[in-house]
């Protein structure tokens, strides 16, 4: 979507392609909880349709619906006739935004800071980072949890300070050098995309990215103060702070002199690949935007494309993998992380049921509808351990901590890693070695 | 009359417990099917938990004449279970249980709103087999199918969901309750009433519970696939392997215009010049299919297959199947609207009738996509348009029109499985007589003497 576009300004025949025909309903979550019409794609769509109409204004109601759309995408997957459900559900979450029915004191204070604030500046994001570390490593927040100081927070408050996910001690810039080059000559020169919780959550995962490009001998620029990519705000109703990242973005990185723009996290590839649609009608950005759109790579497609080098170290453990919802629906990437799984010598990888079911993560969603993503939450923890599996691999911040949650409460949990995490585990297993290191890290 | 006011606050009295929807934001979402174009907002939507319920929502409508539409998934693609205006959607969705699979008689019981691959599933899990298999099966609801008597792609071999319904629970317009059928192969006890509610698109009684036969699943079976330049070899190849006394379970065919939707869509590598490509299986114990086997590949070469490919197992035959399978989806990317159609004719006089749609799309101008089941003659015309379009609209209807008249002069008739519902009552009774409709007036009068149960479907009744 464009970031001023409305469902009535939208390009009628994006909602007349959904053809009614209901081939979506079994495959969404929402509806296969409440059997109710207004609960799944084709019906919202309808109820989008009826404002492009002019027969129904974005009433509460209709605000209330699209946040409970979790946004999966598993409609996408399932339409026969190619629906851009994407587009339809930020142009309709925009919408119900503008309109204000959704609007109350506290949720636009939260989402000032949260959209405006915090994931705009990256400085600020860190530091917040910094001081929860703080609160987590200096055993403040064992005690406040031991003392049970929580229970007199508002219970949705209690629920996000039981979800604040552990903060690593070292952020990407700190981990990665701004470049970094392999063994000879690079084949090719790729930027890696940090992100906001997986910098903060996860930055082990882009060293590891970065050590399996190295190994693959590709060249990697990471910049060391990275804006978010603006998903989080496209997903949420906020397209005009998307498109300000998106353009802060092309004006930091140039697609033009990179063979690939990485990322490792789902949900920030399946919005990365649509920049230029974003930025729909601003000539300036357009051809950048264009070629960035066309070099965004999930760093799994991406090692498969370039016929990536098979480890030689062993990982003898039984695995298993969950598609993150805007990988294998957002962006059709289900073959490849099962590949690079594939290649591990000794890992043996079993199906997980319903691997493509959403986690009930969905970006914020488990902060805003805590009921639903439980429920899913369960559900897919139930899954994982139906497994014979040790290690739950998954290539998205968002689930990895929500199945992570989920597991934290059963008996001897499997772990949860990234697929690229594994891989770097078995190239240095096998003696591979980081350029300018003497041991392997 | 609908009573004055709200009906569905005095439904909520009658009714207890019964979950009712009455909010626009919840009613949008059920003002339409599967069908294109047909839109109705009802009064309000009712969820039933039990057969009682159902009754006392009939107790209901028959009290204060409130039109009632029994729905289930709504997928259907004759607009049966688009509202009714004023009238109250009775949807089946949460009466899904499958109650009973009893492997000595070979029988399954199941609640109506049951999913139709919940109802293969539970049989398969009991080692045997329930062949329909609608193309909406993996949403479709088994009452829907029992009321619309859906076909699907074994139609030629297993015949359609009438050749599995054993018995059925109903419950009539004034709310009493019927049970018609049981477990017994033979039974002449009376009329088969349980027939006259197959196929009666929810305008006879809403079905609440249906009692279905399953048969041992084949051991084994074969995939091919062949490619030719003439529609014409392709059905003279099914009437020959028939002639020769094979009864394949699939003999699918998709035209020169579906396979190139086919192919700018997923790029399976078909042959863009061929006129008809047939997907051909047959399944059964396995000294019988690699037997019958062999001879569908001897008879498709000698009447005219420029390539056959063989599958030697199951991914193989999927990869084969891949064709067929993406068939619709590829011709729904094309344009914003998709009219699937399924007029019907009698095997022999299929290619007649592809060659048919072919000059009236090229006549009209309208773009139609046609793929289908050869072994039973049921094509599916799929009109590629865009309701937006007035224009473009009445050249489709017209085309459509044509091919239904062509259809019946053939000895065909205008919808093969998917029921007449709105879409084809103007159609008819020139297909079926006036006798016939006027004989369904009769029993319809003589059910729902009030004109109370999906009004206004299949024909109109005052």
């Amino acid at each position: 979507m464009s970031s001023g576009e409305t469902l009535e300004s939208l390009d009628y025949s994006i909602l007349q392609q959904c053809m009614h025909c209901g081939m979506c309903l079994p495959t969404c979550p929402t509806y296969d909880a409440t059997k109710l019409e207004q609960h799944s794609p084709r019906g919202r769509i309808s109820l989008m349709r009826a404002i492009a109409d002019g027969q129904l204004s974005p009433t509460r109601a209709f605000g209330e619906e699209m946040s409970y759309c979790l946004g999966c995408l598993a409609c996408e997957t399932a339409c026969p006739a190619g629906v851009d459900y994407a587009h339809l559900f930020e142009t309709a979450r925009a919408d119900a935004e503008r309109s204000g029915a959704l609007a109350n004191p506290a949720r636009r204070l939260v989402r000032f800071l949260t959209l405006r604030l915090l994931f705009t500046h990256p400085g600020w994001l860190r530091m917040t980072g910094r001081i929860l570390r703080l609160y987590q490593a200096s055993g403040a927040q064992a005690l406040i949890r031991f003392l049970r100081l929580p229970r007199l927070l508002p219970p949705r408050l209690r629920r996000w300070e039981a979800m604040t996910p552990p903060i690593r001690p070292e952020f990407s810039h700190q981990l990665i050098r701004p470049l970094e080059r392999p063994e000879g000559k690079p084949g090719h020169r790729v930027a890696l995309l940090t992100g906001c919780i997986q910098d903060l959550a996860f930055s082990e995962i882009h060293r590891d990215t970065t050590d399996v490009l190295l190994a693959n001998g590709c060249e990697v620029v990471t910049l060391p103060v990275q804006p978010c990519c603006g998903s989080l705000h496209a997903h949420n109703g906020d397209p005009e702070t998307a498109a300000v990242l998106a353009r802060r973005w092309l004006d930091l990185l140039d697609p033009f002199g990179l063979d690939a723009i990485i990322t490792n996290s789902a949900g920030c590839g399946s919005h990365l690949r649509k920049y230029r649609r974003l930025l729909a009608g601003d000539p300036v950005y357009d051809r950048r935007a264009e070629e960035w759109d066309r070099k965004i790579r999930d760093i799994h497609e991406w090692l498969v494309e370039i016929g990536f080098v098979p480890p030689r170290g062993e990982i003898r453990e039984v695995a298993t993998y969950h598609d993150a919802c805007h990988l294998c629906h957002g962006q059709g990437i289900t073959r490849q992380p099962r590949q690079v799984l594939a290649s591990i010598p000794g890992l043996r990888v079993v199906d997980l049921p319903e691997s493509e079911w959403c986690c009930g993560s969905a970006g914020v969603y488990n902060l805003t509808q805590p009921e639903m993503a439980d429920r899913l939450r369960n559900r897919k923890v139930d899954h994982i351990l139906s497994t014979s599996a040790r290690i739950v691999a998954t290539a998205n911040p968002g689930c990895h901590l929500q199945i992570e949650g989920g597991l934290a409460s059963r008996p001897c949990p499997p772990r949860v890693t990234h697929p690229v995490s594994l891989l770097a585990a078995a190239y240095r297993r096998g003696g591979w070695r980081r350029p300018g290191s003497s041991i392997a890290s | 009359m609908a009573p004055a006011g709200r009906p569905e606050a005095s439904l909520r009295e009658s009714c207890p417990g019964l979950k009712v929807l009455d909010q626009p934001e919840q009613l949008i979402p059920y003002s339409f099917d599967g069908t294109a174009e047909l839109t109705q907002l009802p009064a309000a939507v009712v969820f039933p938990r039990s057969t009682g319920e159902v009754a006392s929502v009939l107790r209901w409508s028959g009290k204060h004449k409130v039109p009632v539409v029994a729905r289930g998934s709504g997928t259907g693609l004759s607009g049966g279970s688009v509202p009714v205006r004023s009238g109250v959607v009775l949807c089946l969705s949460k009466m899904d249980k499958i109650l009973e699979v009893d492997a000595a008689n070979l029988t399954l019981r199941a609640e109506s709103g049951a999913i139709t691959s919940a109802v293969a599933a539970a049989a398969e899990k009991a080692g045997l087999f329930y062949p329909p298999d609608p193309g909406s099966m993996r949403i479709s609801t088994i009452g829907g199918n029992v009321a619309e008597n859906s076909g699907g792609l074994r139609g030629l071999k297993y015949g359609v969901t009438r050749d599995y319904v054993m018995g059925l629970e109903v419950v009539l317009a004034g709310g009493e309750v019927i049970r018609t059928g049981n477990q017994c192969v033979k039974d002449v006890a009376g009329y088969t009433l349980r027939d006259l509610f197959i196929g009666s698109e929810g305008t006879l009684g809403v079905i609440t519970e249906v009692l279905l036969k399953l048969l041992p699943p084949p051991l084994s079976r074969k995939t091919m696939l062949a490619v030719y330049d003439d529609m014409e070899q392709a059905a003279r190849t099914v009437s020959a392997i028939i002639a020769a006394k094979i009864i394949p379970c699939t003999l699918e065919f998709l035209d020169h215009v579906t396979l190139n939707c086919v192919e700018d869509h997923a790029a399976i590598g078909l042959p863009r010049d061929a006129e008809a490509i047939l997907l051909m299986e047959t399944d059964g114990h396995p000294a019988a299919v690699e037997s019958e086997a062999e001879a569908m590949e001897r008879i498709a070469r000698a009447h005219g297959a420029r390539s056959l490919q063989k599958a030697a197992n199951a991914a193989e035959a999927a990869s084969l199947a891949a064709a067929r399978r993406t068939a619709f989806a590829a011709l729904a990317r094309v344009r914003p609207t998709t009219i699937l159609e399924d007029a019907t004719v009698p095997r022999s006089r299929l290619a007649e009738m592809i060659a048919f749609i072919r000059e009236v799309s090229r006549r009209h101008q309208v773009k139609i996509g046609t793929f289908g089941h050869m072994g039973d003659g049921n094509l599916h015309p799929t009109f590629l348009t865009d309701e937006k379009n007035g224009e473009e609209m009445r050249r489709v209807g017209a085309a459509m029109r044509e091919i239904f008249e062509k259809a019946v002069e053939l000895g065909g008739t205008i919808t093969g499985e998917h029921g007449v519902g709105l879409a084809k009552k103007k159609f008819l009774e020139a297909a079926v007589g006036r006798a016939n409709v006027e004989l369904m007036r009769r029993i319809k009068a003589a059910l729902d003497p009030d004109g109370l149960l999906n009004p206004g479907k299949i024909f109109d009744f005052s």
